[in-house]
Order: structure tokens, then C-alpha cells, then sequence
């Protein structure tokens, strides 16, 4: 998938519930229709990132990919702030 | 004929009469049923002083103000501790101190509820949590004071427990049951912790 981004965050190392809670304040301070990619190795911010943007008003997940980088597995969300 | 159209119009006021009256009933309702249901809000209570427990409050508590929820955390009685940023002794009664004495002074002293072993357990758990690159307890709290969760101390188990305002961390506000009910009545999660 190669989908367009404005900002990168790099929340790799991060653990719960910090990559939401980074992503959340780089969303913040994002435009609306911007979007943000999140690159996390907690695998559980899949789910997360799922979750939050079914709750929250102002974003929306346009996707989800898995990748390898040196070795370790990455998720990557790509979030995009709406209103 | 002129009676017929006369009855036919004052039908019709009437009917009109009781449609606008429906309208306001509902109306009525409507504003009673949105007064009761619940917002973006989630209520806790932190009843526990242990380490492992105060950390899942707080991780749940960031991680809903996150999510854009409205997130209050009562703490009462050993979550109080959590709160706590050092004890003092002189003026309390002998309870009061003995109390200030057995308790954490502050959340670095938290112990964990299982294993605690003096103290051991809750360093063991803090080193693993640091290896595996988890907030610290108290990152976590002045992240969820960075991201907007009120912190409310109880003032029934503050006084009790002979703890004073100068003992706790500034920024707290202070409240009872009915505090904690008018928020989590309105939330849709309400947790005890």
C-alpha cells in the first residue's frame, strides 16, 4: 500500500499506551485532512489504533500494514485528522 | 353552511392546538433523555495503593484521554498514596503517624500486590517494566495531567487517614461520593480500582 502522509511518527520501542497517546498529540496539532503515519512495534496498537478511531470524532484509520524492518516486525497506521 | 366552515376551522385549532402541545411534550422528553444519557466520559476510582493496580488505572485513564474521552480518577483511601509527595509526622495524633509511618510517602514507595517481598517485588517489576520500555508510575502521571484527567482526592479518607493537603501532589481537587457519582453517572465506563 502506498498511501500518502504529511507527518511521520516513529513510536517503535513504545509500549502501551504511548503510541496512541504520542499519536494523539501529533493529530492534535495536525490539520484536518492531514494525515499521520504511525510506526509502532507494540503489536497490540493494531487493535488500539482500531479502537480509537472507531471512538474518536476527529480521526479516522485509512490503514494498517505490517512490515519487517531489520528483523523486527512494525506496524504501521496511517491516521488521518478529520474536523 | 356558515356553522359547518365555523366547526371545520375551530377542528382544525384545535387539532393544531394539540399537535403543538405533543411537540412540546416531546420535546420535554427529549431534553430529560439527554440530560441522563452519558458523554464521553470515564469515571475511576482508585481505591488500591498498589503499584500494579494504581499503573492500570493510569494506563486506562491515558490512554481513554487519548481516545478524546473525559477522564476523572477519584482516589480514596490507600490510592491516595499515589498522590502523596512525602509524609510528615509532627502534630498528627499517635494513629495518624502510625499511619504516616506504614504508608508509602509518596508513588515511588508503592508496593505491588503480589510478591511485594518489603519492597523487592515493586523494584523488580519497575526494572522489568523499564526493560520492556513502559512508563514509569509517575511518567504516567503527569502525562495524564498533561493530557487533562482531573485528579480528585477524597476528602472523607483524607481526613481520616490524617493525611493533609501539603502531604499531596498541588493541582488536586477535593471532593465526596457526590462528586464522583455526578461524573460517573454520566460516563459510560465507571471503574473500581
Amino acid at each position: 500500500m502506498s498511501q500518502a502522509f504529511d507527518k511521520v511518527l516513529d513510536a517503535r520501542g513504545m509500549n502501551c499506551p504511548m503510541p496512541l497517546v504520542n499519536a494523539r498529540k501529533e493529530a492534535g496539532k495536525m490539520e484536518p485532512g492531514q494525515v499521520l503515519k504511525v510506526m509502532a512495534t507494540d503489536r497490540g496498537s493494531v487493535a488500539d489504533f482500531q479502537g480509537w478511531a472507531k471512538i474518536a470524532k476527529n480521526v479516522e484509520l485509512l490503514g494498517q500494514e505490517e512490515e519487517s524492518v531489520e528483523g523486527a516486525n512494525v506496524y504501521v497506521h496511517y491516521v488521518k485528522r478529520i474536523g | 353552511m356558515g356553522t359547518s366552515i365555523d366547526t371545520r376551522a375551530g377542528e382544525e385549532k384545535s387539532r393544531v392546538q394539540a399537535l403543538e402541545e405533543k411537540v412540546q411534550e416531546l420535546a420535554r422528553r427529549l431534553e430529560s433523555l439527554e440530560e441522563r444519557a452519558p458523554e464521553d466520559r470515564v469515571a475511576i476510582v482508585v481505591f488500591s495503593g498498589d503499584l500494579d493496580r494504581v499503573l492500570a488505572a493510569f494506563v486506562i485513564a491515558t490512554g481513554a484521554a487519548a481516545m478524546g474521552q473525559e477522564v476523572s480518577m477519584f482516589f480514596t483511601f490507600w490510592g491516595l498514596s499515589a498522590l502523596k509527595k512525602g509524609s510528615e509526622l509532627s502534630g498528627k495524633t499517635f494513629f495518624q503517624k502510625a499511619m504516616a509511618m506504614m504508608s508509602p510517602a509518596s508513588s515511588i514507595e508503592l508496593p505491588v500486590s503480589k510478591m511485594n517481598y518489603f519492597g523487592v517485588g515493586a523494584k523488580m517489576l519497575r526494572a522489568m517494566m523499564k526493560e520492556k520500555n513502559v512508563s514509569s508510575l509517575e511518567d504516567m502521571i503527569s502525562l495524564a495531567r498533561e493530557l487533562g484527567v482531573r485528579a480528585i482526592a477524597c476528602e472523607m479518607s483524607r481526613d481520616v487517614m490524617g493525611i493533609r493537603d501539603s502531604e499531596l501532589v498541588p493541582g488536586l481537587e477535593h471532593g465526596g461520593v457526590a462528586s464522583f457519582l455526578a461524573d460517573s453517572l454520566k460516563s459510560r465506563t465507571s471503574l473500581f480500582i
